[in-house]
């Protein structure tokens, strides 16, 4: 298996294989982050930037981390405080940082396809950290590897995603990722949340939380964003925790050893119960652990692969 | 790249490596303080040899680590093929012991100045020493071994082989040539 393109724009466009070298890779760079000494010399001398036009502690921070760790240079920008501000399209903020000489652009913006059109401007690696409803590789990568290293296997595993699947790029990705591995995906939300076609994508739908919660080996729940308040389709917060919210009392009707997932923040008492996040079956910290192993993965995978890239045109 | 010569077979690859466990223990007489690190893949299971000769003679075992030195290279960006890295896993404490590095061909040294360098954030050994099954010449840096299995001498032009049952399913080494 050879990991050959200098970006990772989404889950939709790679293969099984791709992404399970990805999940490999990650597995491997796992054990760095438990030395005492958290770093090795991978990416000495690249340079990282996140450009982050939306608001995200725990993704910057992540992806942060796991550029150190490789010893890469990291610099932050934010739009709020940079000339984006000034009107700056975003081709030209990227052709700005690369003509800095910055090798990987990590970016995360309010428009679906943003990472993509950067990619393909720039010859430096550009990874996705979220454009907009669309998609959000690494999160739905890392729920993946928690997946795969508590149970050993995707394949033939029920997974049920419940939540705000129609504002969700971690539902979208989610959903290539896993049902590409083999697993049997079954979304669980309000009617009003569930954008139309879905099934299209491979998944069963339901909007019936106790159906959803039935046999799945695990439950990926979803933050409700409630920012979004102000479109009025949107259901009231305690609707919203009495008809879907997972409480002790709704996990004792599934499987023993379900598994619950939420890639944070956890609004408590709406999505879940304080019991359940803080609960057995919760594996939401170590969700944040692994997303350092399978960021650094991804840092390194698309390092190499621009490297290969450049040689090869020198050698032309 | 063609086979040239079979060199050693199973048989003697056994020999060579109960030699080594001798020559070790030898060299380094309190036991309690010897581990052993195999530099992947297969200077891996070669340490897990050694280490098993060395429970023979002594009765008693030694901590066997693993390391992936892929992340420490010099040479990542020259290298066309992919490098897969299969993680390192050194599950004791490296401090104050003496630590056999392990490997299967010395050629140019630039794996072990890389082992060296990962070997360094795991802690301080107090000795390192180094135990290769060939050596072939053509060192680029100053390294040398401090057990040897054979010394083979080679040309550019040809390369050695070690297979082993563990990942070739027989044991044999053989050189090569284009």
């Amino acid at each position: 298996m050879v990991w050959s393109s200098k970006d990772l724009l989404g889950l939709e466009g790679l293969s099984r294989e791709e992404i399970e070298f990805i999940l490999d890779t990650a597995s491997s760079f796992k054990e760095v982050s438990s030395r005492e000494i958290k770093k090795v010399p991978a990416l000495r001398g690249k340079t990282v930037v996140n450009l982050f036009y939306e608001p995200s502690t725990r993704t910057r921070v992540s992806f942060e981390i796991a550029a150190k760790r490789l010893s890469a240079d990291v610099i932050n920008i934010a739009s709020e405080t940079s000339s984006v501000r000034k009107g700056e399209t975003l081709v030209d903020t990227g052709r700005n940082i690369e003509a800095l000489k910055v090798d990987i652009i990590v970016i995360r913006h309010n428009y679906s396809g943003a990472a993509q059109m950067l990619a393909r401007h720039l010859k430096a690696s550009v990874v996705n950290a979220g454009d907009g409803w669309h998609e959000h590789p690494t999160q739905a990568l890392l729920d993946m590897f928690t997946l795969r290293e508590k149970l050993g296997r995707i394949q033939g595993l029920k997974v049920s995603i419940v939540g705000d699947i129609a504002h969700s790029r971690v539902a979208r990705s989610n959903i290539w990722g896993l049902v590409k591995l083999g697993a049997q995906v079954t979304v669980c939300a309000p009617k009003m949340l569930i954008p139309a076609a879905i099934e299209e994508m491979g998944v069963g739908v339901t909007e019936d939380i106790d159906l959803a919660l039935s046999g799945a080996d695990a439950v990926n729940v979803l933050r409700m964003q409630f920012e979004r308040d102000g479109e009025n389709a949107f259901p009231r917060q305690l609707d919203y925790f009495s008809n879907f919210g997972i409480t002790q009392e709704r996990l004792k009707k599934a499987k023993k050893d379900i598994i619950v997932m939420h890639p944070g923040p956890i609004n408590r008492g709406i999505e879940m119960s304080s019991e359940v996040a803080d609960g057995m079956s919760s594996v939401i910290l170590e969700q944040v652990t692994n997303g350092i192993a399978v960021r650094m993965a991804v840092l390194f995978l698309v390092a190499q692969a621009n490297d290969r890239i450049k040689n090869n045109e020198d050698a032309h | 790249m063609k086979e040239k010569a079979r060199l050693l077979d199973k048989e003697a690859l056994g020999r060579m490596l109960m030699r080594i466990a001798h020559e070790i223990l030898e060299k380094n007489q309190d036991i309690e303080e010897l581990c052993l690190v195999g530099i992947r893949n297969r200077g891996v299971y070669l340490a897990g040899r050694i280490a098993s000769c060395i429970e023979k003679i002594e009765k008693k075992s030694i901590p066997v680590g693993i390391l992936d030195i892929t992340l420490y290279r010099d040479d990542l960006t020259l290298i066309a093929a992919q490098p897969v890295v299969r993680g390192t896993a050194i599950d004791f404490d490296v401090t104050g012991k003496v630590l056999i590095l392990v490997d299967d061909v010395l050629y140019t040294g630039r794996t072990i100045r890389a082992a060296l360098d990962a070997l360094t954030d795991f802690g301080r050994p107090k000795i390192i020493q180094l135990a290769v099954l060939v050596d072939r010449g053509h060192r680029e840096l100053p390294i040398r071994a401090d057990y040897v299995g054979k010394n083979i001498p080679t040309s550019l032009n040809e390369s050695i082989e070690v297979r082993l049952d563990e990942s070739d399913g027989k044991d044999e080494v053989v050189i090569m040539e284009k």
